[in-house]
């Protein structure tokens, strides 16, 4: 695990030998033992295989003692295997050559009679990690997938897993996702299931990007059959498997409302469950599912709120922070929702300051006409606090609600009496809040200023409370008779004066107050030019020269350059986009919640669900199936928005058929079991000869998409997009700004177009399936507007961007194209416009 | 999904680790634990449970002074891998009988061989305490429990203890009685945060209760329980109304809302109230809820803090106790935070009641702050006030420092001590008595006179009141019980010797006006804030 010796400077306890003497003495000890079937010997080995697992835990390496101990593991005491597994789970990969030896007895240890032995075994086969020993691994696991125990089964299921990790090519050839496929739908043991239905996402996942089979079969996962199978025995699971399979049901696209009050009320209950874990993963799936369903989306907050305060009430700090960082979300989202709940979320003297922050974020959000009252009134009393991070938060969370414009009156007069309070950090987070205040309410000045005039600014140190204060100096040098005489002395000490953005702000207010009362501050300006000019901060320095030039070519530009007439500013600007945010809320449940980043900020490439693909697929899938072999099933809006050209093109007539037959009401699944089984075996048997077909459909579809848009256009005919490109919004941004329109066309949206477009995603979707990302998107009836990118296949990366903007009253949609290669634009734009088309858009 | 797990001793030493998919790179528990030591992002001191470095997810909670920290590198739900750590806690603590890090290490084998059925490559598999039993062959080496610092007011100061786990019961689930037989014992806690905020006048801001209803079951061959609440109990209430105190006049209890363990059926709850379950092995909440309804608070605390002179400045909090004299209140501590430049204080503590032991009791102490050499005398005289000293800021030099009053009864405790008294005695508070805290501040800078009273406080008081009631609790349920119950412990209940035919744990519930009627009601972790302010500071 850790470095083999341990570092010289660990004290030598009696818990942490660390020299290589004791390593040198267990062997001895162990190889005494090996053959020894003395009474006492399994209690001895006992205790040096814990003096050995104790040493591997604290980071000694005693991979020396390997050939020991697999000697010494013939036994049939299974604590001490036991033991013996961890130990040659930890070392094997490092080891692969002394890995061998153990393949022996863990083979013969998975024939078993004990099926706890045969799970064991096979589960410390599986997880040595060594690659060159992956053919000794196919035997076992096809055996243990079809053990009679399910606790092997369970173990092969994830052992399959494990295998596709050392060597996924071993793992595809030997079929082993077929046989957890017919696993998963048959298995009486519902933990068998949930492992192959993880273990399944996992491979197929990392797999859609290499095959399109892969994604295929992805898209199958989440195929009504498959979902609603699941759910029907969600009750079976524990609450782990209830939270990967919600995780699954979050991710499938209902084909119609009543699919959605369907599965809503199956889950119902489980809002009512103790583990928070459930009870989130339940409220994606109703949040992901009301999405277009504005109505039913609102009474869907007001359905969850309850149960999210009761688990945050429950359970250790940090459960309920998991809870509060989600709640957090949601209020932000719609902060009116919960205006009336504002008590749930006053800080309680032991919540952990994470906890508090958190809460004091969601009380600025909620606060209203109503509650501005109580809540500031409960904000005032955190300022006192003890913990002073907390103390300046709720300092500041009083200001942003007075910028919110409720009850400034009360509040600006709470602000001042925190200046009263003298303490340090009081006083420079009111300073800065003050500062705020007046840039958006320029009336208050005179209030404020009397009391900020009586503010020593040797009890101001903090940098930013120090820039407002001196801001406030020049600012309101008028109103205020010392400011000059302050800011002179503060000139005084231009050399003590640490942070650049205070001497900015000097050189600044010296000029605003110049211009007011010139006798009295033109000693102090002089004063500050020269010390600016001779400042080693370069922007110090070229302000300090800008202002010199500037007096010195006309005093009268230079006061409408520095002081101009001000206008109080109206809106601060907010910090997150609005794309960042329905980013993090595609994202509900996961890290990117409680970071408030959506995941492509902090996780790598790898790690990351390749989400956006795989609602690609999911969305082309379910628009042809039940179009092509489902009569009695009710078709959705958006496949009847589908021209008929793309049925015949992606209706893919035999490849999904005969599960698609299968559909049914979800009550059947569990009494068709055995038919569903025997489906599976027939789709699996069909999907390999239809895959070829499948791709050249697809290749043929662009293609002929080519030739129906492009009439005009010498396209070259080369021109495919990567479905899998990526751009993040920083580059799309900077392209945007760098590159010139190159196509820029206006174009007639079609009833149905509108019809369809009652939310941006609907559109956003049906992009994506044509290998056109979506970046951002916006807007409310009648006016939407989208960002899309582009990736050329081959070749250098090239980007196409493009602009849509689509009014729904007027039928109209604009739609600017840039691109990185211009010539390209063309064949690009017809793809786009025949992707368009098929929306109904034109 | 998981990618490690490890167990961390408040030191920083590895307990226990388990990799289970080989993708976090090594020395992640180091990382960890530097990070969680030296927090310094956002202003805040405390690192958050969930935190990202170099693309590697580390998510953790403090059990027992412990960290259980998983790390991963996907995008997964907070919520489940906290859980899940919580509930390897509770499955750990369930076998060990002792969750500390002297029983872990001494188990660590055992943990391993949990671990290794819990999660499964990544994947958590199992949490449950009953099915894992049939997995798990180490036998469990116990600990002496009467060898550790007793759980005492202290425990419930540590970040992040909000609900202080069980204590009376320290068997493990897989361990024999000497006698061979093993007890059919379950155990049914009331657990409640009642949090209740008066203003300055003694008028209500708010309150509010956290409640929760633990068993914990050593129950063989999975017999069915049923629970029987209070039949008026009523759930939910619009959320307009939550804070309407006016219609809670009636005498049923009304529940903001609820949520109920996996275990529990409610097939007969709407119509009698009834929990039917199952029990499983182990510890577990069999339900949680949440009420906002008006309840009479069992306290009244009365905090007053005055300025006597340029550095100089007097606290007196008065505690009286609302219940009837029959009931007495165990485990209190009362803190409230003074000015940070407190530099010594002198403090009495009065108590009106007749009682033996709580008769007049005066007890002065005083103490430097900053002076190390006082401090470490302390750590040698009693372990307990370490913990408390550490927390009191003694260890560092500055003077940030906020007094505890915990300190003030510990101090006392251990005065008592010596002088042959139990400790749990001298915490003990009588219902209908009243108790007054006298502290002289000396402060070690000139006092900005409106200010002390904005500096010090709030006053966070945390008590438990087992309710020794058994007799009328029998009445209430019919004689449908067979077997005896008798209180042990600190409010946790014994039935033993059950009649395998009808078991049925009834009428075991709450009710706040009528309190101690017919059940026993255990409170813990009384959570009221008393904002303390001086007359002439009151609401503009």
């Amino acid at each position: 695990m850790a470095p083999p010796p341990a570092p010289p400077q660990k004290s030598p306890s009696p818990s942490q030998p660390s020299g290589k003497s004791e390593v040198s003495d267990l062997k001895l000890q162990l190889r005494q033992l090996a053959g020894s079937r003395a009474p006492g010997a399994d209690d001895s080995k006992r205790d040096l295989f814990k003096r050995v697992i104790s040493y591997m835990t604290v980071g000694i390496d005693v991979s020396a003692a390997f050939s020991e101990m697999v000697m010494c593991s013939a036994t049939s005491d299974i604590v001490l295997k036991k033991m013996c597994y961890l130990y040659v789970g930890n070392y094997a990969r490092c080891h692969p050559d002394l890995a061998l030896l153990t393949i022996n007895f863990l083979q013969k240890d998975c024939h078993d009679e004990d099926p706890m032995i045969r799970g064991l075994a096979l589960r410390s086969l599986c997880s040595l990690r060594v690659p060159n020993l992956v053919e000794y691994l196919v035997a076992p696991l096809g055996a243990g997938l079809k053990d009679g125990s399910s606790y092997v089964r369970m173990v092969a299921a994830v052992g399959v897993l494990k295998l596709y990790h050392i060597s996924a090519a071993t793992c595809l050839d030997s079929d082993f996702p077929a046989v957890l496929k017919s696993l998963m739908l048959t298995d009486p043991d519902a933990q068998v299931v949930a492992n192959c239905l993880f273990v399944l996402q996992e491979i197929w996942n990392l797999e859609a990007n290499k095959s399109e089979e892969a994604s295929r079969e992805r898209e199958t996962l989440l195929s009504k059959k498959i979902v609603y199978y699941i759910l029907n025995r969600i009750k079976e699971f524990n609450e782990w498997a209830q939270c990967l399979v919600l995780e699954l049901v979050a991710k499938y696209i209902p084909s119609d409302t009543d699919d959605i009050f369907d599965i809503m009320n199956l889950l119902e209950d489980r809002l009512q469950h103790a583990n928070g874990a459930v009870v989130l993963a339940t409220i994606k799936v109703f949040l992901h599912l009301t999405m277009s369903m504005t109505d039913v989306h609102q009474q869907v907050y007001e359905r969850i709120k309850a149960p999210l305060l009761t688990l945050v009430g429950s359970g250790s700090s940090e459960q309920s922070y998991a809870v509060l960082s989600h709640l957090h979300l949601l209020v932000m989202r719609a902060p009116m929702l919960f205006s009336s709940d504002y008590k749930h979320f006053y800080c309680q003297f032991s919540d952990p300051s994470y906890v508090k922050k958190l809460k004091l974020e969601m009380l600025t959000a909620i606060a209203n006409e109503s509650n501005t009252y109580e809540i500031v009134t409960e904000l005032c009393e955190y300022a006192g606090n003890v913990d002073v991070p907390i103390a300046r938060e709720s300092i500041r969370a009083v200001g942003k609600i007075a910028l919110q414009q409720y009850d400034v009156n009360a509040i600006v007069d709470r602000l001042l009496q925190f200046l009263e309070m003298e303490k340090d950090y009081v006083t420079a987070e009111t300073l800065v809040l003050v500062k705020d205040l007046l840039r958006k309410y320029p009336q208050w000045s005179h209030d404020c200023i009397a009391v900020v005039g009586n503010i020593s600014s040797k009890n101001v140190q903090e940098p930013k409370a120090k820039a407002a204060l001196i801001w406030m100096l020049g600012e309101y040098s008028q109103d205020m008779p010392d400011a000059p005489y302050i800011l002179e002395s503060l000139i005084e000490n231009w050399d003590e004066e640490n942070a650049a953005e205070v001497r900015l702000h000097l050189l600044t207010a010296a000029m605003k107050c110049f211009f007011k009362r010139p006798p009295e501050t033109q000693k102090a300006l002089g004063a500050a030019l020269a010390a600016g000019l001779a400042d080693s901060h370069q922007d110090v320095h070229d302000r300090a020269l800008f202002y010199y030039r500037l007096l010195q070519y006309d005093v009268s530009v230079a006061e409408r350059v520095v002081n101009p007439p001000k206008q109080a500013v109206s809106v601060f600007a907010d910090t997150q986009s609005s794309e960042i945010k329905d980013r993090i809320f595609d994202e509900f449940n996961s890290l990117s919640v409680v970071y408030q980043k959506p995941s492509y900020m902090f996780t790598d490439k790898e790690h990351r669900e390749p989400f956006e693909f795989s609602e690609e697929i999911g969305n082309l899938s379910l628009g042809q199936e039940p179009v092509g072999n489902s009569p009695r099933y009710d078709e959705s809006d958006k496949d009847l928005l589908l021209s008929t050209s793309e049925r015949e093109e992606n209706g893919g007539p035999s490849t999904n058929g005969p599960a698609a037959s299968g559909y049914s009401a979800p009550t059947d699944y569990n009494s068709s079991l055995v038919s569903l089984s025997s489906q599976t075996q027939s789709e699996t048997a069909i999907s390999d000869p239809g895959m070829p077909k499948y791709t050249s459909q697809m290749t043929l579809a662009i293609d002929d998409l080519l030739g129906l848009s492009v009439s005009a256009a010498p396209a070259p005919p080369s021109l495919k997009l990567n479905p899998k490109a990526a751009l993040d919004p920083g580059t799309f941004q900077r392209k945007w700004g760098q590159l010139a329109v190159s196509i820029s066309q206006d174009c007639s949206v079609s009833p149905q177009g509108i019809a369809a477009l009652t939310t941006p995603q609907a559109l956003i979707r049906h992009m994506q399936a044509n290998s056109i990302q979506c970046i951002a998107s916006g807007g409310q009836s009648p006016n939407f507007k989208f960002f899309f990118f582009a990736q050329k296949l081959d070749g250098p990366p090239l980007f196409f961007l493009v602009e849509c903007i689509v009014n729904t009253s007027s039928a109209k949609a604009q739609v600017k194209i840039k691109a990185d290669d211009a010539t390209a634009s063309e064949a690009f734009f017809g793809l786009f416009q025949s992707a368009l088309s098929k929306f109904g858009v034109l | 999904m998981i990618s490690q797990f490890f167990v961390l001793s408040q030191r920083g030493d590895n307990i226990v680790f388990r990799d289970y998919r080989g993708e976090v790179p090594k020395g992640s528990a180091e990382i960890f634990f530097r990070k969680v030591k030296f927090w310094k992002e956002d202003e805040e001191e405390e690192a958050p449970p969930v935190f990202n470095v170099d693309g590697v997810n580390y998510i953790h909670v403090k059990v027992a002074g412990l960290f259980f920290v998983a790390t991963t590198r996907v995008n997964i739900s907070p919520s489940l891998v906290l859980e899940l750590l919580q509930r390897i806690a509770r499955v750990i603590k369930d076998y060990l009988g002792v969750l500390n890090e002297d029983s872990l290490r001494k188990n660590f084998v055992l943990v391993y061989e949990l671990l290794d059925e819990v999660i499964d490559f990544g994947y958590p598999q199992t949490t449950s305490t009953e099915v894992l039993k049939s997995y798990i062959f180490n036998e469990p080496i116990e600990v002496d429990v009467a060898r550790l610092p007793p759980l005492g007011p202290a425990s419930m100061f540590m970040q992040g203890t909000k609900r202080m786990p069980g204590t009376a019961v320290t068997k493990s689930v897989v361990s024999t009685e000497p006698g061979g037989r093993k007890r059919e014992e379950i155990f049914v806690d009331i657990i409640e945060k009642i949090s209740v905020t008066f203003s300055s006048s003694g008028y209500i801001l708010t309150s509010e209760i956290d409640g929760t209803i633990q068993m914990k079951s050593y129950l063989t061959g999975n017999p069915e329980i049923r629970l029987a609440l209070n039949e008026d109990l009523s759930i939910g209430r619009g959320s307009a109304s939550v804070y309407d105190y006016r219609s809670s006049s009636g005498g049923a209890v009304i529940l903001d809302d609820c949520n109920f363990h996996e275990s529990v059926r409610l097939d007969s709850f709407d119509v009698d109230r009834t929990l039917t379950l199952i029990p499983p092995d182990g510890e577990f909440a069999v339900m949680n809820y949440r009420m906002t309804q008006e309840f009479k608070p069992p306290f009244r605390v009365n905090a007053l803090i005055e300025e006597a002179g340029q550095l100089k400045a007097e606290v007196i909090i008065k505690v009286r106790a609302d219940f009837s004299a029959s009931v007495t209140a165990n485990t209190i501590t009362i803190q409230m935070p003074v000015p940070t430049h407190t530099a010594r204080w002198f403090c009495s503590f009065t108590s009106l009641v007749h009682f033996s032991l709580l008769c007049f009791l005066q007890v002065s102490f005083e103490l430097e702050s900053g002076a190390v050499g006082q401090t470490a005398d302390f750590k040698e005289g009693a372990k307990r006030l370490e913990w408390c000293l550490k927390k009191a800021g003694f260890s560092s030099i500055s003077f940030s420092f906020y007094c505890f009053f915990t300190f003030f009864v510990q101090i006392f405790n251990i005065l008592l001590s010596i002088s042959g008294s139990s400790w749990k005695n001298v915490l003990q508070i009588v219902g209908g008595s009243e108790h007054t805290l006298r502290a002289k501040l000396t402060f070690s800078q000139e006092s900005h006179g409106r200010n002390i009273a904005r500096e010090a406080g709030p006053v966070n008081m945390n008590f438990t009141i087992p309710m020794y009631n058994a007799s009328k609790f029998q009445k209430g349920h019919d004689g449908k019980q067979s077997g005896t119950l008798n209180a042990i412990g600190q409010g946790w209940w014994v039935i033993d010797d059950l009649d395998r035919g009808s078991r049925s744990l009834a009428h075991l519930f709450r009710e706040t006006r009528s309190r101690g009627e017919r059940e026993r009601e255990r409170e813990r972790n009384k959570n009221r804030r008393t904002p303390v302010r001086n007359g002439e500071e009151k609401e503009t």
